[in-house]
């Protein structure tokens, strides 16, 4: 891992997927927080935005052996040195990985929509402006005024709520605190989840449940063979899963 | 003779249709230009800021001040104002406009912003304040002592203010202290 590793933050999520029942409740926190936008029809997911796409597994068996299980996949983040894939071919400098947090930015008003990012993510985590953001009637006044909404012809994604970091910082601030207290920040997807399989922090920090949590011996991470070390670990006891989230096309 | 004082003279014209050219493209460039691209908005009342402080003895932060969250006020709303002007107390014109005009209808006033910025920049009043010890007369204007609220020049072409602080600025500031100068530290 790059950046400052010793004491540093590296912010990361772990998700159990045995917890999860595929209620979605994460992909709809994360559509009205960050103001995306959806169109009457949403058939065609190669033009749909969905920073937190939850996808459906199952081991391929039929009765009584089948089994079903479901994947919420946000950014993941990746760790990988020195950049991640998506802003190591950025031309604008549009997208950079902040060193403080491990948080990958990406920032619109940049991006020249040349779409390089996308091709270059391995996990479809960033999606296409095919066109302006509409909202009805009275939705376009309920967006969060924390983040701001983007044009026709520009790539976006998730982005950790990082406005939530930002708000989170300015209440330890006004207490005279520099440091954040574990659960302060913690995207929207994390806190929706009424079955608690999200788990959001700082991996660096030994103490901290994500970490714990992200050493278990049934946690695992999305095409590791690529080594794009993701900050977004998945758990589950059941081998199909893991077989799956290593199962190069 | 002549034919050397022809030479003469239609040099000394040249310099002088010079002279008056580059000095008309310089009043063009300086004075025409900039007062065709901004416009000049004027505050819809007059908010003596001085005589606030001094007669009124208010502070700063009774108007401009943080929320127990962190976030920042900014501009008081109109409810700040009713407190002490539910009915006219002094004698001033801007006063008695203020209660005909806003206070009994109960409309918020329009301020006009100095230094509004894009939607997608946010900045945290707190950390600069608070954490690293920031006067606000390091990116505002002093009012302190300010009796008339001076007009905003707006950019005819952008819609902001002349005075709205450029990228550049806070990027200088923030290599200086050593703080993060990654983009989401601004913009989300």
């Amino acid at each position: 891992m790059s950046g400052n590793k010793a004491n540093g933050i590296r912010y990361g999520m772990v998700i159990d997927v045995d917890k999860c029942t595929g209620c979605m409740a994460c992909s709809v926190a994360c559509q009205q927080e960050n103001n995306v936008s959806f169109r009457e029809d949403e058939t065609n997911k190669l033009r749909s935005i969905t920073w937190l796409e939850v996808y459906s597994l199952d081991n391929g068996k039929s009765y009584p052996e089948h089994r079903q299980a479901y994947l919420p996949r946000p950014c993941l983040h990746c760790d990988t040195p020195p950049y991640p894939p998506c802003t190591f071919v950025c031309p604008v400098n549009a997208t950079q990985r902040d060193e403080e947090t491990g948080l990958v930015n990406h920032i619109p008003v940049r991006c020249i929509g040349c779409r390089y990012c996308i091709s270059a993510c391995s996990y479809h985590a960033r999606y296409f402006n095919w066109w302006d953001p509409k909202w009805p009637k009275p939705m376009e006044e309920m967006l969060t005024p924390d983040v701001s909404t983007r044009m026709r012809g520009v790539v976006e994604k998730c982005t950790m709520c990082v406005h939530r970091l930002q708000l989170a910082k300015e209440k330890a601030f006004i207490e005279g605190r520099r440091e954040l207290h574990e659960g302060e920040y913690v995207p929207a997807c994390v806190e929706a989840c009424p079955a608690k399989a999200m788990t959001f922090g700082n991996l660096f920090d030994s103490h901290s449940e994500v970490a714990k949590l992200a050493k278990s011996p049934h946690a695992f991470r999305l095409l590791e063979r690529l080594g794009t070390e993701p900050k977004v670990y998945y758990l589950s006891t059941q081998d199909w899963i893991r077989k799956l989230s290593d199962n190069v096309i | 003779m002549t034919e050397e004082n022809k030479k003469h003279d239609s040099g000394l014209l040249g310099w002088l249709l010079f002279v008056v050219g580059f000095a008309g493209a310089l009043f063009v460039g300086w004075v025409v230009f900039p007062q065709l691209l901004y416009t000049t908005e004027y505050q819809p009342i007059n908010y003596n800021h001085q005589i606030h402080q001094e007669e009124a003895g208010l502070s700063c932060e009774d108007c401009h001040y943080f929320r127990e969250d962190g976030t920042y006020a900014g501009k008081p709303m109109l409810s700040a104002c009713v407190e002490c002007h539910g009915e006219v107390q002094g004698e001033t014109e801007d006063e008695e406009r203020l209660v005909s005009e806003f206070v009994e209808p109960e409309k918020e006033i329009p301020w006009v912003s100095y230094t509004r910025q894009p939607d997608n920049v946010f900045f945290s009043h707190v950390a600069h304040v608070k954490m690293a010890e920031m006067a606000c007369s390091v990116c505002h204007r002093d009012v302190e002592n300010e009796i008339k609220a001076p007009p905003v020049k707006i950019n005819r072409l952008t819609g902001y203010p002349i005075e709205i602080m450029k990228m550049h600025v806070c990027e200088d500031c923030h290599a200086r202290e050593n703080v993060s100068n990654s983009c989401d530290t601004c913009h989300h």
